[in-house]
């Protein structure tokens, strides 16, 4: 008797994957490119979220032949994403086998109320969140494994390290409340109840949680590292720079060995110039990927 | 006290540190290659087998793990510790630290949507083991020295060759500690004949 699907199967992948560094690829080419450089999966998409950002206009599920051409260049595990709320765009990432879905904001939403049922699925999936709330609700949907939004395709970390510092400060708040209190809080938060009791008991989330969202250099992925996270995400920053073979490696070598300073001084020299990078303040309301969902 | 290290490099390292403390025995988790001589035990976890490699080739510890095991401690691998551990992977001798007479296949139930849990019978080590297999490798053969202790669906997906041990499940995401106490106990035994 052996059974496919399970909670503890499609979390303990994201387990696997800790500790590691998750690439957005577009090709064969640059899947290998980062295979090589010691990436735990990459990201297969049409389009990297700097490219996202600058074309505009509709981001929807890659064609399934750049996944496929993917899929088939590498052994590591290849994550796609779908819409938010998109069921079938996901039923079609299962369908062709992909290892993991990011339900992603990167994308335009197909449904701006709704996520997609998740523990329906066989196939595990990565949501965004920016805070214990929208952390628990897309774990209580399904989700095997949680990311930051931050602010993708900007090369900025300042929203990554905003969202990982107040989920962290929200599970001690929680930690720190008596039972009776409890019930306030998920009021407050809109969380499932009994899921907060978990995290409080276990003073951690149920689930993976990486980094993701304008990590551009080592020492970025090393502070997501150092504030807690279990690994991270990079997605415009390895193909948007000068040498990706040498960045992707520095990247790697910088999460798996995050409190080794001189090393990451070391993995820092002469990578070229990282990719530009977008302040905060110049992005406009819909500009804004992180508040596409709730 | 007995120690097991528990390679820390990628992967579900802490959750096996846990398992052999739940054991009894002391784990700690080795990122450096100095620390293997403070160690009776290695476990290799699981993680991606090709970031492993690398992160093993960077900083030096293929050549100490070998000798870590000549030198009759034991090891005991889970998934792509598994994959460490072969002669032979994929048909092709190119392997990693290849001390295990094993001929291995990677991700040989399939991909993501293929990983199960099942219940398997381990020879002399447990019955009734819920093993969790997440894009699991399989043992296609084994070398006269090496011994299976399970199979899944016909494949071997546990062997032992004297003191190196290893699975293509994950002990470690389950709190069933038997696997993981038979390799403290292997580690145990271990540390007597080497302090003869």
């Amino acid at each position: 008797m052996s059974q496919t699907g399970t909670d503890r199967v499609k979390r303990g992948m994201a387990e696997m994957q800790k500790g590691g560094v998750i690439m957005d690829v577009v090709n064969a080419e640059q899947a290998k490119i980062a295979e090589e450089a010691g990436a735990v999966a990459v990201m297969a998409l049409e389009r990297v979220p700097a490219d996202i950002r600058a074309a505009g206009g509709v981001a929807r599920m890659a064609d399934p032949s750049i996944t496929e051409e993917v899929m088939n260049a590498v052994s590591i595990p290849v994550m796609a994403k779908a819409r938010i709320g998109h069921i079938t765009e996901a039923r079609v990432l299962e369908a062709m086998g992909v290892d993991y879905i990011d339900e992603s904001e990167v994308l335009t939403p197909a449904d701006e109320i709704y996520h997609i049922k998740k523990d329906e699925y066989t196939v595990p999936f990565v949501c965004g969140c920016r805070n214990i709330g929208e952390a628990a609700r897309r774990i209580r949907e399904g989700a095997s494994m949680l990311r930051t939004k931050g602010e993708p395709g900007t090369g900025n970390i300042v929203e990554a390290v905003r969202h990982m510092r107040q989920i962290n400060a929200e599970i001690r708040q929680l930690q720190n409340l008596s039972e009776d209190e409890v019930m306030v809080f998920a009021r407050d938060h809109a969380a499932p109840f009994d899921l907060l009791m978990e995290i409080r008991e276990e003073g951690r989330l149920p689930v993976v949680n990486f980094a993701a969202g304008g990590i551009a250099t080592p020492a970025d992925a090393a502070l997501m590292m150092e504030l807690g996270a279990d690994g991270v995400f990079v997605g415009s920053g390895i193909f948007k720079s000068k040498n990706p073979a040498k960045f992707a490696r520095a990247i790697v070598e910088a999460t798996t060995h995050y409190d080794d300073y001189k090393l990451i001084g070391e993995l820092s020299k002469d990578l070229g110039t990282a990719m530009k990078g977008m302040e905060m303040s110049t992005l406009t309301g819909d500009q804004r990927m992180q508040e596409r969902s709730e | 006290m007995t120690t097991i290290g528990v390679l820390g490099l990628q992967g579900a390292f802490r959750e096996h540190v846990r398992s052999v403390e739940a054991t009894g025995a002391k784990g700690v988790v080795v990122k450096k290659k100095e620390q293997l001589d403070e160690i009776d035990g290695l476990i290799i976890p699981g993680g991606e087998s090709t970031t492993m490699r690398r992160l093993i080739d960077k900083y030096d510890f293929l050549e100490p793990i070998r000798q870590f095991g000549k030198s009759g401690k034991p090891i005991f691998g889970t998934c792509a510790g598994l994959i460490l551990l072969a002669s032979e992977i994929d048909g092709s001798y190119d392997v990693h630290l290849g001390v295990m007479d094993i001929k291995v296949r990677r991700n040989a139930f399939g991909r993501q949507r293929d990983s199960f849990e099942a219940s398997l019978n381990i020879e002399g080590v447990a019955d009734d083991f819920n093993a969790v297999f997440i894009r699991a490798p399989y043992v296609e053969d084994v070398g006269e020295d090496a011994k299976v202790l399970a199979r899944y669906d016909g494949h071997i997906v546990a062997a032992q060759q004297g003191h190196y041990l290893a699975c293509s499940f994950h002990p470690e995401l389950t709190d069933d500690h038997r696997i993981t106490a038979h390799f403290v106990k292997m580690v145990e035994e271990s540390k007597k004949s080497l302090a003869l």
